[in-house]
């Protein structure tokens, strides 16, 4: 599974202007997916080795970030840490009707931005593997009056073959400590 | 005379007025007379292995500091400078030798006495006793099998006690997999905010196996330990051919255990990985012959009073319902596995406990929609006329009956029942009207008095 660390900054020629603006694209489609509720079709945007990931986060002391803010994938529980199963179990879970937690469905909107590419390898003209880091702004709104307002980071790898990208790694980085939602019920 | 703050509940009749949820007069009193003098788990010993390791916690709807000093004793500390009350600690975990206030910067060691109070020569020499002013410590601590509880109630009874006959059951979620007593580690908490009130939560986990069609959409698609094999379900069926249990206890506990009819009718989980099903099979031999006969008795779920939740097996854990104003709850989820389980096991069940547990979660996210609206509408004033009905199984309960051919002890169900909730709410009753120690320990409670003979 690849980590999401980048080894070197990125040269900003050309072809990397171009490959941002097609990351953009994928990431515009995908967001366009889960609100409009196409979650079938936005399983295809994973590769089938995705690590989806988001760690519980702490406050730590002055120097402590980089080895202890975060939880880690290798060990401990985090809100998420899953594969392609689990993510699909959670679409066929939406999809039973049954699921009160999104049954009505939630309104989402999903805005993306500070899209930035950080790796493509082997280039970015020909780019198989990309690393990017964004910033989304999840909008949730829940029958009548619950809103919830998700603020944070994205760290992911992607894959690309025949021109087609799908997510091979996530990190999903939620700025907030204690979680102040009472249900992640919504993809990120 | 006081109005009866408790409005039309009437637990004989089996029905709880609505405002014991939304009531700030009650929630107020809650926090004075439930949170002050129960016990309530505060942390796991492996969060604070070596000298100075600390993890801050809540009791009620304070901060405290789980700290391990430097000679190696566990304290829980109110997180609260003496001087102004500024908390002395805002890290969630780490290791010090001094806790700082950042107002006056009085510091503080990890034993919890005043280490230093700046310029206190020439300003406080003669008046300000450095004894006494020592961060406020609970009245009672107890280390059971690695569980922290604590008190801040020196006349409560010793923690043996309080548990009373729930304690076995609290023993079946602690300890190792294969019998040994203790072992086992936290691995990670879950914290977060939920819009209800907080006995929602904690009556919840008594043993309400009543809500079973609110998990359905789990159960249809399958996420259990052996969800990969294709079996349907949220859980594997390890408890299938077990007589379930519902328990109420003297000082409000509420269990939901289960016993085997046999040694031959256990199905170990985790059917989907043969190395990982083995590594279960065994552990199970080997509790059956540590404990024998006993070992047929398995967890499943409870609540001991007033806020400690736990799940005995599939996930396994501890969770606290801290009050967080009237019609707020904070859960924190404590997942434990056995200490020594190689790395395999340990990934294997956590990553179930993530897909199962919390907000996160797949089964419990429909528990928090169902918290958040139910209490919701004890707000309303029609609502409110309306108590809500704990009929369930009234008056189907066996003092200490033989089940399978073990004795279980306290008032005893093998139907699906509220009378966990039913004792729950009495005793809960008696908190709040500040009742003497024998009166919460259910001494004078009439049901659990009564000799009943054994079938």
């Amino acid at each position: 599974m690849p980590d999401n660390t980048v080894s070197a900054p990125i040269t900003r020629d050309d072809a990397y202007f171009r490959l941002r603006q097609e990351v953009e694209e994928f990431y515009y489609d995908e967001a366009a997916m889960l609100d409009e509720r196409r979650f079938d079709e936005w399983l295809d945007c994973l590769h089938d080795d995705i690590l989806y990931f988001m760690p519980m986060r702490f406050n730590v002391k002055f120097g402590q970030h980089a080895e202890r803010e975060n939880t880690t994938a290798d060990e401990g529980m985090s809100w998420f840490n899953e594969d392609k199963w689990t993510l699909r179990k959670r679409v066929e879970q939406i999809l039973t009707g049954v699921h009160y937690a999104e049954e009505p469905l939630s309104r989402v909107s999903h805005l993306i931005t500070n899209i930035q590419v950080k790796e493509a390898s082997p280039s970015a003209a020909d780019a198989t593997e990309i690393k990017t880091s964004c910033r989304f702004f999840v909008y949730q709104n829940r029958v009548e009056h619950e809103t919830y307002n998700y603020v944070g980071r994205r760290y992911d790898t992607l894959s690309r073959e025949n021109g087609q990208f799908q997510v091979i790694r996530r990190e999903i980085i939620l700025e907030q400590n204690i979680l102040l939602a009472k249900a992640l019920t919504t993809f990120f | 005379m006081e109005k009866n703050i408790f409005g039309d509940t009437d637990l004989d009749a089996g029905v709880v007025d609505r405002r014991i949820f939304v009531d700030e007069e009650i929630y107020r009193r809650e926090l004075e007379t439930v949170f002050t003098r129960a016990w309530l788990f505060v942390g796991h010993q492996s969060q604070i292995p070596n000298p100075g390791d600390f993890f801050t916690s809540r009791m009620g709807e304070e901060s405290v500091i789980l700290v391990r000093d430097k000679k190696d004793e566990i304290h829980v500390f109110l997180n609260s400078c003496r001087h102004r009350g500024m908390k002395v600690c805002r890290y969630d975990s780490g290791n010090t030798s001094l806790f700082t206030c950042p107002y006056h910067a009085w510091t503080y060691s990890t034993d919890g006495k005043v280490r230093g109070i700046p310029q206190y020569k020439d300003l406080y020499d003669g008046v300000l006793d450095r004894e006494k002013w020592g961060l406020i410590e609970v009245a009672q601590l107890v280390n059971y099998k690695g569980a922290i509880f604590a008190t801040w109630d020196k006349d409560a009874p010793d923690f043996e006690t309080y548990m009373g006959d729930a304690l076995m059951h609290l023993d079946m979620a602690l300890d190792c997999r294969d019998g040994r007593p203790g072992g086992s580690e936290v691995i990670g908490v879950h914290r977060w905010v939920l819009p209800t009130n907080w006995k929602y939560t904690a009556e919840n986990f008594l043993g309400d196996s009543y809500h079973n069609p609110s998990h359905r959409s789990v159960d249809l698609i399958g996420i259990g330990p052996s969800g990969r094999a294709g079996i349907k379900g949220r859980r594997d069926g390890e408890l299938e051919t077990a007589t379930h249990v519902w328990i109420n206890f003297p000082q409000g506990h509420g269990v939901h255990s289960a016993v085997q009819p046999s040694f031959g009718n256990y199905t170990p989980p985790a059917s989907d990985d043969p190395e990982i099903g083995e590594y279960f099979a065994e552990c199970h031999k080997l509790r059956q012959e540590r404990l024998g006969e006993e070992s047929r008795l398995l967890p499943f779920t409870g609540n001991f009073f007033p806020n400690t939740g736990y799940h005995g097996g599939q996930p396994r854990g501890l969770v606290v319902w801290h009050p967080h104003g009237v019609d707020k709850t904070e859960g924190w989820r404590f997942f434990l596995v056995d200490a020594d389980a190689p790395k395999s096991v340990k990934d294997y069940l956590r990553k179930f406990y993530m897909r199962y547990s919390g907000p996160a979660g797949m089964t419990e996210q429909d528990d928090m929609e169902n918290w958040l609206y139910a209490s919701k509408s004890c707000k309303g004033v029609i609502a409110r006329r309306n108590p809500f009905n704990y009929q369930l199984s009234k008056d189907a309960a066996q003092q200490n009956p033989i089940v399978n051919g073990i004795q279980i002890r306290g008032r005893v169900t093998t139907q699906m029942t509220e009378h966990m909730a039913r004792g729950y709410y009495r005793r809960w009753m008696d908190y709040v009207n500040d009742a003497d120690w024998d009166t919460l320990m259910g001494k004078h409670d009439p049901r659990h008095n009564v000799v009943q003979a054994a079938e």
